[in-house]
């Protein structure tokens, strides 16, 4: 493979979960994180879910993302069963998950370095295009205890491009940013899923955040974990979060969220 | 440049106090020697090759066992982290073995080994691996569980997964570990040399143990000294460089 055809854009997945259930045992209570979701997200198609905590939004990212397995129903992506972590769906959580060990560029190659056939020059080349979509070029040789947060999810995000993933699977990314950074890091992300082409799934509880980036915003509510509504964001890109036009979708999503949240919580039948 | 001189101004203090003391005949010089009669026996210890041999003699009893006790502790280490059933066995073993002041283990060493370099092979053993493999442990299982996952998604498994994520975010754990293990092996094997002769060689703790029966103060500071600085400058050869790497690259020094 040549270096050009390494940075070409991977199609993006079709995403499709089928009937996927899970239940966990927590504290003695048998917790049924995940009730029979089934959702579809199309090529290049950047979905957000929000839900309140524990109603299974990461235990889905999770099992989408392979590192955990569905008591029934299942993932397909492409067609194709998801069991297991994959190269082409790269996973970002809300802590970066920089190894401490590694400069920032060596952060960037430790994937790098586990994807067959790249050449160690390619592999060089390939990390710094990917610094540079960050913006964080300058930066290659520095320690992740030197960078800020919002540099260490930018870098974070340039580990998981740089394999070249058809699938980002998102775990509340910004979560812990202060609010200037994330909003900035809002254009940045719409601009790269915009250049890159990827089918991104972003798990958040921040309502405005979804509306932002989502082209769809999912609703998921707890005990158990089910899907209760789904939002389609018609606005044109790059959006910017502190729009009237946006702020009137997040409080209609809102409201729906607050009308779920004070359901009854139902009881699991063991 | 500045801190150099601040020490140097310290040590010579010291040594003036010192020689203040002797010079006011408080107590016998058998038992209080000048600094100059203590700088003597040295410069002749070095000059007839003495020094130069036992602290030979000590430093590759150290260095030989301490670094099997390493390479036997760290993979031990690795595996008590990894399986509850070593954990719950040799793990539990390991954590009351560490415990023991490793200047027990030199009876049993001379009963099984007898007086030979063996049984100061085995007390250095001892005084390493415990601790090298209870820090291995316990840094491998502080590790944030959220790099084996990302390192998962990235497509690392297995042995990878070990070597390339596991070992090197545990490492400023087995560095203070290896630090620990030293300090112990060092204690113990001048115990061992202090405690028994070992006819293949003559360490610096049978020089130690010659000069009480000698009476010689000169030769006992003397060699006080000589371990003293074997003991700065392997902090300074061995663990410095490595805690520097970790505070510059972690952003903290180890812990």
């Amino acid at each position: 493979m040549t270096l050009p055809d390494e940075l070409r854009n991977e199609e993006p997945s079709k995403l499709s979960v089928q009937g996927v259930s899970k239940r966990f045992r927590s504290r003695g209570h048998l917790v049924q994180a995940l009730d029979n979701v089934s959702l579809e997200v199309g090529e290049g198609e950047f979905v957000c879910l929000v839900g309140p905590s524990g109603c299974g939004k990461t235990t889905l990212l999770n099992i989408i993302g392979g590192l955990e397995h569905a008591d029934s129903g299942q993932v397909l992506a492409d067609g194709q069963p998801i069991t297991s972590p994959g190269r082409d769906r790269m996973m970002m959580f809300q802590e970066s998950a920089l190894f401490p060990w590694l400069d920032v560029r060596g952060n960037l190659l430790f994937g790098l370095k586990l994807k067959p056939g790249l050449r160690r020059k390619e592999r060089l080349e390939i990390a710094d295009f990917y610094l540079r979509l960050v913006g964080l070029e300058r930066f290659r040789k520095a320690h992740v205890h030197e960078l800020s947060g919002g540099m260490k999810q930018r870098v974070a995000l340039a580990r998981c491009l740089a394999p070249n993933p058809r699938v980002l699977l998102m775990d509340e990314p910004f979560a812990a940013l202060d609010a200037l950074t994330r909003e900035q890091l809002y254009g940045d992300l719409q601009h790269i899923w915009q250049e890159r082409k990827k089918t991104i799934i972003f798990v958040t509880h921040n309502v405005r955040e979804a509306a932002c980036l989502g082209d769809r915003v999912i609703l998921f509510s707890p005990n158990p974990g089910r899907i209760r509504e789904e939002f389609k964001v018609g606005l044109p890109r790059p959006r910017d979060i502190n729009t009237v036009e946006l702020a009137r979708y997040s409080t209609s999503i809102t409201a729906a969220l607050k009308g779920h949240a004070v359901g009854e919580p139902r009881e699991v039948a063991e | 440049m500045k801190r150099i001189v601040k020490a140097s101004i310290f040590f010579i203090a010291l040594v003036l106090i010192w020689e203040g003391i002797y010079a006011a005949h408080i107590w016998s010089p058998v038992l209080v020697p000048s600094p100059a009669s203590v700088a003597r026996y040295l410069i002749d210890a070095a000059r007839d090759g003495t020094l130069a041999s036992a602290t030979l003699v000590t430093v590759r009893r150290l260095v030989t066992g301490y670094a099997f006790g390493i390479a036997i502790g760290l993979p031990l280490g690795l595996l008590t982290a990894r399986f509850n059933l070593v954990r719950d066995t040799l793990g539990l073993a390991a954590l009351g073995l560490q415990g023991l002041p490793s200047v027990c283990w030199v009876p049993l060493a001379l009963l099984w080994f007898g007086e030979t370099e063996s049984a100061m092979f085995f007390v250095v053993v001892m005084g390493t691996v415990w601790s090298v493999i209870i820090a291995t442990e316990t840094g491998v299982r502080n590790i944030p569980p959220i790099f084996a996952r990302a390192a998962r998604t990235m497509g690392s498994r297995g042995l990878h997964t070990w070597l390339r994520v596991i070992l090197p975010a545990a490492l400023p754990a087995v560095v203070g570990g290896m630090k620990q293990g030293w300090a112990f092996a060092w204690r113990s094997l001048m115990a061992a040399e202090i405690y028994v002769t070992v006819m293949s060689g003559f360490g610096l703790g049978s020089l130690l143990h010659y000069g009480r029966e000698l009476n010689a103060m000169d030769q006992v500071i003397g060699i006080m000294f000589v371990l003293l600085l074997i003991g700065l400058l392997a902090d300074r050869v061995f663990f410095s460089p490595w805690e520097r790497m970790l505070r510059h690259r972690w952003g903290t020094a180890a812990k």
